[in-house]
C-alpha cells in the first residue's frame, strides 16, 4: 500500500496531532519505507494461525465489582493544566 | 575505606553488614560522583537530598538490629516510572511539570526493601529508541570511547541513563524497561548486566505505559548476582496490573551455583545476519565454547520465523504506543498547549509535546489500526507473533537456554543512523523475538573490541526460568572475567 501525502495528513488528523506542512513530505518518505518493509508478513503463511492475544498463559483475573479506590480529587487534579470547582478544565466546545 | 561507588550491591551489603561504611557514607560517595559526571547526562533529576534522608534512615534502621534486604542501596531509577512527588519525564515535553501523586508498584518494592533513590534517568523519549538520542532532555552519553578517538557514543537505549549511569559508577544499580530489547542493548553497550523478565513477572503499574504487550521492568546492574538480588526486590504478584502473574518470587541469588553441567544451549541458526560485525561472531563462538567447557551442551537449533521479528514488532509496538499515547491529551498532566477550542489545542498539544520518533510511531500505529487496514496489519502481525513463540515452544523441548549476542555491532557515535529509521531498529534484530514471546532474558559482558568498546552475549530461557538464565549467564560473567571499566573521560 502506498503512502502519500494526504494519507498521512488523514492519520495525523486520526491522532489529533498536528503535523507542520514543512514535515509532510520528508514523514511521508519514512511512513512509506516503514510501512513497505512491515509488508514482507505478507509472505509468511498463517492460515490456521491464531493471533497471539495473551502473551503468558494465564486465565484474566476477576474480583468483585466493588469501589476499591477513589475520594481524592484533588491529587487527580493537581496535574491538571487547568482546573476548576473540582473538574478538569478545557477551551469552549459549545459556542 | 574502600572505594565506595566501585562495589557490587552485593559487596556493599555485605560491608554495610560488617560496618565498614555507613549508608550514610555510601550514598555521599555516590551523590559526589553523580554531580561530577554531569556531563553524561545520565540524570534527568537528581535527589540527592532524598537520596541521603534515605540513608539516613537505613542507618537507624542497622543500628536498631532491623535492617532491610536492601538497605541503603542507592539506585537509579529510569524516568519512565512513576515515583510520587519527584517529576516523571518519560523524556518527553508532552509530560512538562508532570509529578505522579502515587509510586510505581516495582519502586514501592525496592523502597519497602530499604533501597534508596539517587534520581531519575535519562531514556528515549517514551522509551522509542535504541540510541537515547530522542530524548527531549538531550541524548545520554555512553561513558566508553573507542581508543583514540574521542567522539561521543550512543549507550543504547531506550534505558541509555541508567546504562551509563551504572557503567560510570555513579550507581550502585539502576531500573530500566525493555520492550524490545531497552534493557539488554543499552546493557551490552555500556559493559553492564541488563535482564529483562518473563512478561508478567514484574508489575508494570505505574511504569509509563510504550507497548503494554511487551513492556517489562528489570535490573541493570555490573554483576549477574546484583541483578538476581535486584530483580528479586523488584518482581511479585500485583493486583493492579492483571497482566502481572500470581507466582511466588524465587530467590534467585541461589540459582546461581556456577554449575551448568548437562545444561542443553540452542545456537539458533537464523542469528547469524547480514551487517554483524566479525567481533560479534567472534564472541558468540567464544561464548559457545565457555559455556562447553563448564559442561554444557550446545547444539544448533532452528527458529525459522526470526526474520520476521522485527517487522511483526514495528506493526505491534507501534500500533500499542498509539492507543496508549492517546492519554496525552493536554487536559489531565503535563503540556497543554492552547488552540482555538478543543479540538485543535489537542492537535496542538500533541504535534509540539512528542518528539520526532513518537510522532513517527503514533503515526504508524493510527495507520495500521486505521479502518481497513486492521485486518492486514494487526492481526497479521499477531499472528505471526504466535509462529515466533512457536518457535520458542518447540525449540524449548530440545534445549534449556538459547545464546545469541546481544546486539550485531557495539557503540555507534552520536548521531550516526539517526536519518534512516530502519537502520535503527536493526540494532534490535536480536532482542526483539523474546520480547514477542514474553520470555526472560539477559545481556552479560563479553569481551572488548580491537578499539576497546564492550559487547554483550544474550541468553533466553523458558518463561519464568530466569533462574537458570541466571545461572548460565553467572557462568559466563566468570568465564569472560569482564573487568575494563570506562575511563571516566566525561569528568570536565
Amino acid at each position: 500500500m502506498a503512502i502519500d501525502k494526504a494519507t498521512v495528513a488523514k492519520v495525523a488528523a486520526l491522532a489529533r496531532m498536528r503535523v507542520p506542512e514543512a514535515e509532510l513530505d520528508a514523514l511521508t518518505g519514512e511512513l512509506g519505507q516503514i510501512i513497505s518493509w512491515v509488508e514482507q508478513l505478507a509472505e509468511v503463511d498463517t492460515t490456521g494461525v491464531e493471533p497471539m492475544t495473551s502473551v503468558v498463559a494465564v486465565d484474566l483475573p476477576r474480583r468483585p465489582d466493588a469501589v476499591t479506590d477513589g475520594g481524592y480529587c484533588e491529587k487527580v487534579l493537581a496535574n491538571a493544566p487547568q482546573g476548576m470547582a473540582g473538574f478538569f478544565a478545557v477551551p469552549k466546545v459549545i459556542e | 575505606m574502600a572505594n565506595l561507588t566501585g562495589l557490587s550491591i552485593a559487596e556493599a551489603l555485605d560491608g554495610l553488614a560488617r560496618r565498614e561504611f555507613s549508608a550514610g557514607e555510601l550514598v555521599q560517595a555516590h551523590v559526589a560522583a553523580m554531580a561530577a559526571a554531569r556531563p553524561l547526562n545520565a540524570y534527568i533529576t537528581e535527589t540527592p537530598e532524598r537520596a541521603i534522608e534515605g540513608a539516613k534512615a537505613a542507618d537507624a534502621r542497622r543500628a536498631r538490629g532491623e535492617a532491610l534486604p536492601l538497605d541503603g542501596i542507592p539506585l537509579a531509577i529510569k524516568d519512565l516510572y512513576c515515583t510520587e512527588g519527584v517529576p516523571t519525564t518519560a523524556a518527553s515535553h508532552i509530560l512538562d511539570g508532570f509529578k505522579p501523586p502515587y509510586e510505581s508498584t516495582v519502586t514501592a518494592n525496592l523502597w519497602r526493601a530499604g533501597a534508596v533513590m539517587l534520581g531519575k534517568t535519562n531514556l528515549d523519549e517514551f522509551a522509542m529508541g535504541s540510541s537515547n538520542t530522542t530524548s527531549y532532555y538531550g541524548a545520554a552519553r555512553n561513558p566508553w570511547r573507542r581508543t583514540g578517538d574521542n567522539r561521543p557514543l550512543v549507550p543504547g537505549g531506550s534505558s541509555g541513563g541508567s546504562a551509563a549511569a551504572v557503567a560510570a559508577r555513579i550507581a550502585l544499580g539502576a531500573t530500566g524497561t525493555d520492550t524490545g530489547g531497552s534493557i539488554r542493548q543499552p546493557g551490552a553497550f555500556c559493559g553492564i548486566v541488563g535482564m529483562k523478565p518473563t512478561y508478567g513477572r514484574c508489575s508494570r503499574w505505574g511504569i509509563v505505559a510504550f507497548a503494554s504487550s511487551l513492556d517489562q521492568a528489570g535490573p541493570m546492574t555490573r554483576s549477574v548476582r546484583d541483578a538476581a538480588i535486584m530483580l528479586r526486590h523488584m518482581a511479585g504478584h500485583d493486583p493492579k496490573d492483571s497482566t502481572s502473574v500470581p507466582r511466588p518470587v524465587p530467590d534467585y541469588a541461589a540459582a546461581l551455583t556456577g554449575d551448568i553441567r548437562g545444561l542443553r544451549v540452542g545456537i539458533p541458526t537464523e542469528y547469524r545476519v547480514d551487517g554483524m560485525s566479525d567481533e560479534v561472531t567472534a564472541l558468540w563462538r567464544q561464548g559457545i565454547a565457555w559455556l562447553e567447557a563448564a559442561g554444557a551442551k550446545t547444539r544448533e537449533i532452528s527458529l525459522p520465523h526470526t526474520k520476521y521479528a522485527l517487522p511483526t514488532y514495528y506493526i505491534i509496538a507501534p500500533a500499542e504506543a498509539s492507543s496508549n499515547l492517546a492519554r496525552y491529551d493536554g487536559v489531565r498532566y503535563g503540556l497543554r498547549v492552547p488552540g482555538g477550542n478543543l479540538r485543535e489545542m489537542y492537535d496542538n498539544t500533541r504535534g509540539e509535546g512528542f518528539g520526532a520518533e513518537v510522532r513517527r510511531r503514533i503515526l504508524i500505529g493510527t495507520y495500521v489500526l486505521s479502518a481497513g487496514y486492521y485486518d492486514a496489519y494487526y492481526l497479521k502481525a499477531g499472528r505471526v507473533r504466535s509462529l515466533i513463540a512457536r518457535d520458542f515452544a518447540s525449540a524449548f523441548e530440545t534445549v534449556d537456554a538459547i545464546l545469541t549476542p546481544t546486539a550485531p555491532t557495539p557503540a555507534f557515535a552520536i548521531g550516526e543512523k539517526s536519518d534512516d529509521p530502519i537502520a535503527m531498529y536493526l540494532n534490535d534484530v536480536f532482542t526483539v523475538p523474546a520480547s514477542l514471546a514474553g520470555l526472560p532474558a539477559i545481556s552479560v559482558p563479553g569481551g572488548l573490541t580491537r578499539d576497546g568498546l564492550p559487547l554483550g552475549l544474550h541468553l533466553i530461557g523458558r518463561a519464568f526460568d530466569e533462574e537458570t538464565v541466571l545461572r548460565a549467564a553467572g557462568v559466563l560473567e566468570t568465564a569472560a572475567s569482564f573487568t575494563a571499566e570506562p575511563q571516566g573521560r566525561w569528568s570536565p
